[in-house]
């Protein structure tokens, strides 16, 4: 039985630009169609979740005001979760940055003689790139998420948080089970793939020297880690090896146990249409001296990765409300028609598009703010109310406009002197009568003349018609009309 | 490490702590006269099998369900908690029934590891009780009934008292003070193992139960 390559690492995309990307995914018809079908169903299966829109609206406030109260509050949080982790046994580490995450985790695994960790779904460890950190290290990690089992024996990575391996087809795991599983005919038959990923993965679970996993909430009140998941493969790598460690954002933090209610049911109704998911799993420490199974040692890694920057802004600390539901991409009108690999980021979407860039710098990522039309949708679906239209557009005018006080990450990285100078020559011919006229009256007559192909105007021209100017100008028609208050 | 915590603290302690809004009202409810049907009509749309039994009789009642499966021996040995008033009630009612080999939870995981992983077909696991909202089992895990019961076999047979339904999540946190002492392990379950990652289709089983049979228990 072959296990998956645990350093298996993806090769970088080939254009630099999420444009030049975003051109690739386009011409792709049958990933437009699977990604098409795959937010369809997502999207009317929500719906059908929230069609009693009062209801929604109220339980939207609570779980909106839980998350800004937890911001609000967010350094005693950790505290309190720290203490009563602490209590309940749980042993728990901070990380500035990501190279800290791995290395304490690899201390961890390293001290416990581990060789190989199974590891339930985790975006925070995706964030990390712990995968491929630890494989450096000579520490092999398993994904046991069926999703994430099978863009691992892809040597891909996830194209959706919720659903990582929605740009693939049936026929291609069928492909990709029959090349990497020993004895696997060729099937697309699902139960049969299935049921394949549960053989091979239960001996990788029975074997492994650890698990890991992420955190949906933590709970500051009582020390619990909560877990959402359908398959069983959570609970599996929290339970079954003898060490369990948990990777979380500093921001999943809420203030009390009866915040979770809520919550949960905007997480799954809005990712995936459940009332319910299978298994939540609250996990309050390792396994008493007098207990049968469970860990026995739990760790707790809390990842600030630029989080406690973003915090500092009143503004971006939205960014921090998200539960990772997904629903922002499922609903993004750019999303749908390119998929999550276009982005070339771990979060993919419009959640995305405001995290990435502030977690790499704008420099890196700043074009992701404008992988977007601003229709608003994804605001809009938002369960905890992210305005992610606005934070888009605080994006956009922080890249190219740096703000002494700003705090985001390369502000100003993609200032241009020229388009400076265009909006001031802009600002001064309209405060000034005459030049403004002049230059009113020269477009009518020679700027419908101009070509498309001219610098800058073709980047507007290349994917929409010229603009047309009026033969008459507004001034000239107010004038006809007996308006005179120059 | 010290110096990640404290310089994580202090930055954001260095920032305005910004709005703190009060918690608006919110609440949802399952009258107690549906309590019951919704519980088992949700339980049974996430594709779990919902049978009615007295109290007395639960384990004669399970006997007849899983042998009206047919070839009985394909179900394999059944594990139950020895600790548990169920479990002694299943233990002494299925003495002389030679079909179903009781195999008893009653070690550390790490002895019994290869027959729970590979050995055994069925658990029979008590609950705390359900909720109506969600179709949801609420477990508790002991000593007595470990975590692992409700996860390895195949199927998994849970036993939910009628009395011990809540209307909410919430409720059910509320009633029980869940806040006063969390256990190591809490677990809702609704529904088997299940997993929609290829092409968006259901499968069942894929790494916990591949059947859920929630016997309600109605003196």
């Amino acid at each position: 039985m072959n296990a998956p390559d645990p350093a298996a690492t993806t090769a970088s995309p080939p254009h630099a630009s999420f444009a030049a990307r975003a051109h690739v995914a386009l011409a792709d018809d049958g990933l437009r169609r699977k990604f098409r079908r795959a937010m369809d169903g997502l999207m009317t299966k929500r719906a059908a979740q929230f069609a009693d829109t009062e209801a929604w609206a109220s339980l939207r406030a609570r779980g909106a005001a839980i998350r800004r109260r937890a911001l609000a509050r967010l350094p005693e949080l950790l505290e309190q979760l720290e203490a009563n982790c602490r209590k309940n046994g749980i042993t728990v580490h901070w990380a500035e940055t990501s190279a800290e995450a791995d290395g304490i985790i690899e201390g961890i695994l390293t001290r416990h003689g581990v060789r190989t960790i199974i590891k339930g779904k985790s975006m925070v460890s995706e964030e990390i790139h712990l995968n491929h950190f630890l494989g450096e290290h000579g520490i092999g990690a398993i994904e046991s998420d069926l999703g994430e089992f099978v863009i691992q024996l892809a040597k891909e990575t996830p194209s959706h948080i919720i659903m990582p391996c929605i740009h693939k087809s049936k026929e291609d795991v069928a492909s990709l089970f029959e090349a990497k599983i020993d004895g696997q005919p060729y099937t697309e038959d699902v139960d049969v793939l299935t049921a394949t990923a549960r053989r091979v993965l239960r001996e990788q679970f029975a074997a492994a020297d650890a698990g890991l996993s992420g955190v949906n909430f933590a709970v500051a009140e009582t020390g619990t880690l909560c877990l959402v998941e359908n398959e069983g493969n959570g609970r599996l790598s929290t339970t079954l090896p003898p060490l369990h460690v948990a990777v979380m954002g500093i921001e999943k933090v809420v203030e009390q146990l009866e915040d979770v209610p809520p919550l949960l049911s905007l997480l799954t109704r809005s990712a995936t249409g459940q009332t319910i998911t299978t298994y939540v799993n609250f996990i309050s420490g390792p396994r008493k001296t007098d207990e049968q199974d469970g860990p026995r040692e739990v760790h707790l890694v809390l990842l600030d990765n630029g989080r406690s920057r973003i915090h500092g802004d009143l503004q971006l600390r939205e960014t921090l409300a998200c539960i990772r539901c997904g629903a922002c991409m499922n609903h993004c009108p750019v999303y749908t028609r390119v998929g999550g690999h276009a982005y070339d980021a771990v979060y993919p979407g419009p959640i995305g598009k405001i995290l990435t860039p502030q977690i790499e710098g704008l420099g890196k990522a700043g074009d992701l703010a404008h992988a977007s039309s601003l229709c608003g949708a994804c605001g809009e679906v938002c369960p905890v109310a992210i305005p992610i239209p606005d934070l888009l557009v605080r994006l956009r005018r922080e890249a190219s406009h740096a703000i002494p006080s700003s705090s985001v990450m390369g502000a100003g990285a993609q200032h241009s002197a020229v388009e400076d100078w265009i909006w001031r020559g802009w600002r001064w011919m309209y405060a000034t009568p005459l030049f403004y006229r002049l230059a009113t009256r020269m477009l009518r007559l020679i700027g419908n003349r101009l070509p498309a192909s001219l610098p800058m105007l073709r980047d507007w021209t290349r994917v929409r018609a010229k603009p047309q100017f009026a033969p008459r100008s507004l001034h000239d028609l107010a004038r006809d009309r007996g308006y005179h208050d120059e | 490490m010290n110096n990640a915590r404290s310089a994580i603290l202090a930055r954001l302690r260095a920032t305005p702590q910004g709005m703190l809004p009060a918690l608006p009202e919110w609440r949802t409810d399952v009258p107690s006269a549906e309590r019951l049907d919704r519980f088992c009509t949700l339980l049974e749309a996430s594709h779990a099998e919902v049978v009615t039994s007295a109290s007395q009789r639960w384990p004669a009642l399970l006997a007849e369900r899983l042998k009206a499966r047919g070839n009985t021996g394909a179900i394999g040995p059944v594990l139950y908690a020895p600790g548990t008033a169920h479990g002694r009630q299943l233990a002494e009612a299925w003495a002389d029934q030679p079909d179903f080999p009781l195999v008893a939870y009653d070690r550390p995981v790490e002895e019994l590891k290869e027959t729970l992983v590979h050995g055994v077909g069925a658990a029979v696991t008590g609950t705390m009780g359900g909720i109506a909202e969600t179709g949801s089992l609420i477990l508790w895990p002991t000593r007595d009934e470990p975590r692992l019961m409700s996860l390895l076999p195949p199927l998994h047979i849970a036993l939910v008292d009628a009395g011990a339904l809540y209307g909410t999540l919430t409720e059910a946190m509320i009633a029980c003070d869940w806040a006063a002492g969390m256990p190591t392990n809490a677990l809702l379950i609704s529904g088997p193992s299940k997993t929609a990652d290829i092409e968006q289709t259901l499968a069942y089983g894929v790494h916990g139960p591949k059947e859920l049979m929630v016997i309600v228990l109605d003196p």
